[in-house]
């Protein structure tokens, strides 16, 4: 039965690894202002660790809440 | 517990886009300028309000059919959830629309029917919170779900699309448009920041409802 399970990840990990092939540089557009400094000295960089760190803590978060809840189901 | 494939999925699609969302590359736009990158966070929350909806009344039409209790759980915590991500689609709405359109609120069409339709829902609540017998909350509960939906057409499907406005898409579809997103966007949004958000919105809705069936079958047992 686990067996089943596998096509449907791996078939949506292939597609979010298709569009990771699309983030080429974009050119063409006129002259506007981005922050670009910000990723040139690389303190993006800074921005992402903190939102990735915030998205890990919300997942853990979540992981044990569920465990706590499959726990109480079984004792039920 | 082994974490199901589509936690799984939702984690690593998340991880994505907090990383790909301010590192990859988008169109320079003026007014927009980095906002842009909104688009990952924002988009999601509305597309995944309007799947919770559907869900919600899909089981408040179930329940009415069979009369189990269990399918009314189902329609209420997906219409909490709903709710939860209208409410940050509008909070995050309200942000962008600071740095762009000059002020939080400009009584656009789309915020105005965001916001009824937030009401509407909020009365669902409201409404069941206010019986205390459970078949009697439970059904009247589906009927006004029902209506709720319905109301969903006109406030954010319909209207905004026939008004102008300062939200994209004014005269077409707010988000799906082919000139409003540059394609290589668009991909990064389907397949990652929509699924991503959206599943997140499943996944904490089944776990309020295994936590609500506990608490019936206590109940019972008491």
């Amino acid at each position: 039965m686990r067996n089943k399970k596998w096509p449907g990840l791996l078939a949506g990990l292939l597609l979010a690894g298709i569009s990771l092939f699309s983030q080429t540089p974009m050119t063409g557009d006129e002259p506007v202002q981005m922050a670009d400094a910000l990723h040139a000295n690389g303190k993006i960089y800074a921005v992402v660790a903190v939102v990735f760190t915030i998205v890990i803590g919300i997942v853990v978060y979540l992981i044990r809440l569920d465990r706590k809840i499959s726990r109480l189901e079984k004792e039920a | 517990m082994r974490l199901a494939w589509w936690k799984i999925l939702c984690i690593v699609q998340l991880l994505i886009i907090s990383v790909a969302g301010f590192i990859g590359d988008v169109p320079a736009k003026p007014i927009l300028n980095e906002t842009i990158r909104n688009y990952y966070f924002h988009v999601p929350m509305w597309f995944g309000m309007m799947i919770f909806f559907i869900v919600s009344v899909i089981y408040s039409v179930k329940y009415l059919r069979s009369g189990k209790l269990e399918h009314d759980i189902v329609a209420v915590e997906y219409a909490n959830v709903g709710l939860l991500f209208c409410i940050l689609g509008l909070t995050t709405g309200m942000i962008w629309a600071n740095y762009t359109w000059g002020k939080p609120w400009s009584n656009d069409p789309k915020q105005i029917g965001a916001a009824i339709a937030f009401l509407i829902y909020f009365a669902y609540l409201v409404l069941r919170n206010s019986m205390i017998d459970p078949d009697k909350r439970a059904k009247i509960g589906a009927v006004y779900n029902i209506f709720a939906f319905a109301m969903l057409f006109p406030t954010i499907w319909i209207i905004p699309r026939l008004l102008e406005s300062l939200h994209p898409g004014g005269m077409g579809n707010p988000a799906l448009n082919p000139g409003d997103v540059d394609s290589r966007m668009r991909y990064l949004f389907y397949f990652i920041a929509f699924p991503g958000w959206a599943i997140l919105g499943v996944w904490v809705a089944t776990l309020c409802i295994r936590l609500k069936k506990l608490e019936e079958k206590k109940l019972q047992h008491a």
